[in-house]
Parts: structure tokens; sequence; C-alpha cells
């Protein structure tokens, strides 16, 4: 089993699609934005000096709008797409400078992928499909099958083995794709909107799948959504992708809590804040109340507010996860923060009255 | 201009001189393999034939009409004294049929890949499927004479464009994403072609064969002019000679091998298509 163990690092890279796309490297480093590049040479700025560091065993989620440039991030990383300029290390290799034969073995060995549209082989069925990756790696047919099934039953397709994708609804053909990348127990996995295309309910559902299987699996997961609400519920780090550039990177409670500008505002305005924001990230730290409530640090907004309501307090003492004192909250500050970034002192309330 | 061409009319028929024994020596195992099919057909028992003819189109397109529709064909033939005829034809356009698809299928991938070979060939296909199919036979038969060989190779010259173009055609429709995940798991140029393109593109590429032998067929009657025995040999003489029913008869015996061959490969091509056709959206 490939647990992870190696950060992904991404360093300065620029992607640029056009035919002279590396005399404009420069340029664009020198500021000129994508409208410019556009309009003065006619290339397409896909990326613009990403920095990016996607931690090993973790799920790194990339957000943005469509066209920001998310899909072409991610093709760098297996290198389906091959970067204009900058680095993507990985246990000590350069992905942007591995030789054709290389960058095969990368790809059977340490990678797996899920696609938006599934992509999967419509003329083979579902055992064939999930078996490919150790048919390419050579493996030998009996193990290939043996592992295979082992991971269409993990993902719930039990039964279905030999069914073809088109006989099988979106939901269960994307678990034919995420059973096809596993199998090859890579320690990488990229996911381009892998979700996007289900139903809002299946979509849950196969989020819960992932979840559950990360758990398990540890793997550096690379996952790409232009949903808020998905971000938040699978990444344990979020980049904000726009016109190629990352404008922001974070938790998702560092997101939602502090957007950096209006056009994240405008992303993280519909979040219920109250539901991702914990009271750890607002408390007064060393500060200390009298009160009859203590909270747990990764207490969410909206259940703090509920205890101190429901004890008819105004205040709460924060507490570690092995007991020790953090710091407080009041009230006010809870209900301000759910309703909006709020930047103000957190005043003490009862202070005020005495 | 008259001096032009009778300038090119000589430098090929020294060619011709200088080269036509080697080259038909090089197409002389054509001619075997053509006697080969030629003899069993002829030379079994005719209900084997039968059997074995039915038998082939049932496995092709696992239809029992069109089956059905073979035999009695095949029976009203040997009827109307037509058998040996037809199966000359038969044969004929089997090995064309089989020499274009070993030519074309390869042209046709190498089409898929290079831009450049696509954009030099397509005019050249363009060009064999305007030219008016007698022009042909001309240089075919100042190199090689009359008889089978040159046949097949005027047949082959006429009928390899659709197989060509639809082994092209098939191989740069498959999807792009399809084509993209077998990259992201690591295959190789030869695994790509393979595994997903050459089985995806199949369907497209037994509709080019179906053409192929369509256009075979075709060609065969019209190469009977310069000696090839079956059916079109019969529709000849009923032109030169104005023998009505000679050539009415052996013309609705085309008609029907060619409905023969055209509905099996077609059934065919549709059973390879079942799965790839989205039944879920
Ligand atoms: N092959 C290409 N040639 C030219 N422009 C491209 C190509 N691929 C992507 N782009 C452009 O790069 C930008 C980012 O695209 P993409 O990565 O697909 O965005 P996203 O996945 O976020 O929707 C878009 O402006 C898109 O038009
Ligand atoms: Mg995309």
């Amino acid at each position: 089993m490939a647990e992870a163990t190696h950060d992904i690092e991404i360093r300065n890279l620029y992607k640029i699609f056009g035919p002279n796309a590396a005399k404009h490297v420069e340029s664009v480093r020198n500021g000129m934005t994508k409208e410019e590049l556009k309009a003065q040479h006619n290339h397409v700025l896909g990326l613009d000096d990403i920095n990016l560091t996607i931690p090993a065993g973790k799920i790194q989620v990339v957000m943005g709008l469509s066209g920001s440039g998310k899909s072409t991030l991610i093709r760098h990383i297996n290198r389906l797409i091959d970067p204009t300029a900058g680095e993507l290390l990985f246990d000590g290799q350069d992905i942007a400078k591995m030789s054709e034969t290389e960058l095969r073995e990368f790809r059977r060995q340490r990678t797996g992928m899920v696609f938006q549209k599934f992509a999967l082989f419509p003329h083979w069925t579902v055992l064939e499909n999930t078996t490919y990756g150790l048919n390419v790696r050579g493996v030998s047919r009996r193990e290939a099958e043996e592992r295979a099934r082992r991971w269409i039953s993990r993902v719930g397709l039990d039964g279905f083995e030999e069914s073809y994708p088109n006989q099988l609804s979106g939901g269960m053909q994307q678990r034919v794709g995420l059973a096809r990348a596993l199998t090859n127990d890579a320690e990488i996995l990229l996911m381009d909107e892998a979700f996007s295309a289900l139903d809002p309910l299946i979509r849950t559902d196969m989020q819960s799948v992932l979840l559950d299987l990360q758990s398990e699996l540890k793997k550096t997961i690379v996952f790409i959504t232009h949903d808020l609400d998905e971000a938040l519920r699978l990444g344990e780090r979020i980049a904000i992708l726009r016109d190629g550039k990352i404008i922001q990177q974070g938790t998702g409670e560092q997101i939602v809590l502090r957007p950096k500008d209006d056009y994240i505002a405008s992303f993280v305005r519909d979040v219920r804040r109250g539901h991702v924001i914990s009271v750890r990230t607002i408390m007064r730290k060393g500060a200390r109340a009298e009160t009859p409530v203590t909270l747990p640090a990764t207490t969410l907004l909206e259940e703090a507010a509920r205890a101190m309501t429901n004890a008819e307090v105004l205040r709460a003492n924060i507490q570690g996860l092995d007991g020790q004192h953090l710091g407080m909250v009041t009230l006010s500050k809870c209900v301000a923060e759910m309703i909006a970034p709020d930047d103000s002192e957190d005043v003490d309330p009862e202070a005020q009255v005495a | 201009m008259r001096d032009l061409r009778i300038g090119i009319d000589e430098a090929f028929r020294n060619f011709t001189r200088a080269y036509g024994e080697t080259l038909e020596q090089l197409f002389h195992p054509i001619q075997l393999l053509l006697n080969f099919i030629e003899g069993m057909l002829i030379d079994s028992s005719w209900v084997i034939v039968l059997v074995a003819l039915a038998g082939l189109v049932w496995l092709l397109s696992r239809n029992l009409k069109i089956v059905a529709g073979t035999i009695v064909a095949l029976l009203l033939i040997g009827y109307f004294g037509m058998w040996e005829d037809t199966m000359r034809t038969i044969a004929m356009v089997s090995v064309c049929t089989l020499i274009a698809v070993v030519i074309g299928i390869p042209v046709g991938i190498l089409m898929a890949r290079s831009d450049r070979a696509n954009a030099t060939i397509t005019p050249l296909l363009d060009m064999m499927q305007t030219m008016p199919s007698f022009v042909y036979l001309i240089p075919v038969v100042m190199i090689f004479g009359l008889g089978k060989v040159p046949g097949v190779i005027a047949v082959v010259i006429y009928a390899v464009p659709p197989i060509i173009r639809l082994t092209n055609l098939g191989i740069r429709q498959v999807p792009a994403d399809v084509l993209e995940a077998a990259e992201a798991f690591g295959s190789s140029g030869r695994q790509k072609l393979m595994d997903v393109q050459l089985p995806l593109a199949l369907p497209t590429i037994m509709a080019g064969v179906n053409q192929t032998i369509m256009m075979s067929l075709a060609m065969v009657v019209v190469a009977s002019m310069i000696g090839v025995r079956g059916l079109g040999q019969p529709v000849l003489q009923a032109i030169n000679n104005q023998y009505f029913t000679l050539g009415v008869m052996n013309g609705l015996a085309i008609v029907a091998i060619a409905i023969i061959f055209d509905r099996a490969t077609q059934a065919y091509g549709k059973r390879l298509q079942k799965h790839l056709e989205a039944v879920h959206g």
C-alpha cells in the first residue's frame, strides 16, 4: 500500500498556450496580464507563476471559476500538459524534466486520475476498465483482476464487474473511475472536477466515499472543484485560482474567515460561516471569562452560540484537546462572525456594562 | 502538347519493358492466393460451399433473416447456372478486399497520427475516387497485360480509399478524454493504439470495409474488360451481343451478392457498436 510520503512542490510554474509560448514568459513575469497577452500576441495565459506545496497525505483542493486554469494546473502534475517554465518537484525529481520513459513510469507507479466526464473505456466491462492501469504496467492478468475486484467492491460496485459503462448511472460510472484510479495503488490521486457532473445527492455520497477511503489510505489527493461547499467539505488545504494565478491559499476556515479580496468574498458570501468557522480562529487568546461554559477549540460558531444561549451566558472559555485553557469568546463576536467577516475588536459586553 | 504526350507514353512503355517482368514476379503471390480461393469455392461440392457461406454470414450478422436470404439467393444462382461465375466473383472480391484492408488500415493509422501525412494523402485519395474507374485499367494493363492480377490491382486501387479514409476518421473520432485517460495511466503510443484507438474506431473501420467491398464488386464487373472472369464477363458479352436476358440475370446475381455482403458487414458493424452507445445520460 502506497501511503504518501512526499510533498508535491510547484515552483514558479507558467503555462502559456500558443506557438511561441516560451518567448512570452518574460513579459508575463514582468507583469503582462492575461488580457494583454491575448490582445497583443494572441497567446493564452493558462498559469501565471504558480507556487504551491501540496502536502503529502492530504487533500489539496484547487478552486476557481470555469476557465481559471484548474484543469491546466492539475494536468501539469502528471504532465498531460507540458509547462512553459517552472518546476514540479516530487521525491527529488522535477516532473517537468522527466524523459518520456521516466514520465511513463511515474504515471504508472505514482499517480492515478479521475476525470470530470468519467472517461471510461466504453468498449470494456467494469472489471476490464479497472484493471487497465495494471495491464499497462504488465501485471499478470490474475493478479490485476484480483486487485481490481477488491477496489470494485470497496467503492460499492459488487456484482457489476461484467457490466459495461453505458449500462451504469453517472454516479456508478464515477465509482468505476475511482476504482480504476485506486487500483493503481499510487500515492498521488488527481481528481479533476470528479464529482461535478453528478446530481447533488449522489455527489454528497461520493464525497463521503472519498473521505472514508482517504481516512484509511492517506494519499496525496489533488481535488479540483468550482463548488465551495465541496471544497470546504473535502479540502484540508484550499487554493483559489483566478486567471491562472493563485490568489489565496490556506485552510477552508482561513479563507471563509478572511477572504483576501472581493472576488473570493463573492465566492464565500453564501457559505454558512457558522458551519465552517471554529471558535479557535476567533477566540481572544489567553483571556479567561467567568462562565460555566467551556468549549473545545474545534467547536463551530453555530454550536458555540447555541451552547451559550442555552446556558444563558454571554461568554465561553475555550480549551484544547488535552483540556488546557486557550482563551475565550463572546456570544456577540460569534454572532458577528457568523454574519460577516468582522474585524472589530472583540469587546467584552460585561465590561461595557460595568 | 502532342510531343509531351508521346514522350510520356514512350517513357512509360520503356519502364514497362524494363520492370514489367520483375513486377509480375512480385505480384505472383496474389495470383496464387486468388487461384487457391477460387479453386476451393468452385471445386468443392456446392452444398459445402453453401453451408460455409451461410455459416460465415451467420457469424458476422447473427441474423437469421440475412442467412435465409443468402441461402435462397445462392440456390437461385445455382439453379440458373451462374454458380461458377458467382464463385469467381466472390473469390475476386474477397482477395481484393483483403488486400485493401491490409494496405488501407496501416495507411489510415498513419494519416490519423500525422497531420502531415493526412494533408499529403487526402488529395491523392480525392483524385483516386473521382477518376473514372476505366482509367485505372490503362497503366495496369500496360504493365501487367491482361489477366487476373492486373484485375486485382486495378480493383484494389479503386476500392482502397474508403477504408483508408474511414480508418483515419475512426481513430480521429475517438473521444479526447478517453485517450487522455489512457495517457494518464502511462500507456505507450502502441498501447493507446491497440487498446483504445483501434477498438473504438472499429465500427467506423467496418463501415469502410463495407464500402470497399461494394466498390470492389462494382469494379470487378468493369475489370472483366481486361480479362477478369466472373459475373462481369457475361454482362460484357450481353452488351456486345445484345443478349438482354443474360445481362439482366447476371446483373441480378451481382446485386444479390452485393446485398448479402452489405447486410452481413453492416450487421457486424452494428453489433460492434453495441457497447459504445450511451444508454445512460
Ligand atoms: N490547449 C489550449 N489551447 C489554448 N488555450 C487553452 C488550452 N487549454 C486551456 N486553455 C485556456 O486556458 C485557460 C484555463 O483553462 P482550464 O485549465 O481548462 O480552466 P478550468 O479547468 O479552470 O475551467 C482558459 O482560458 C482556456 O481557454
Ligand atoms: Mg476544467
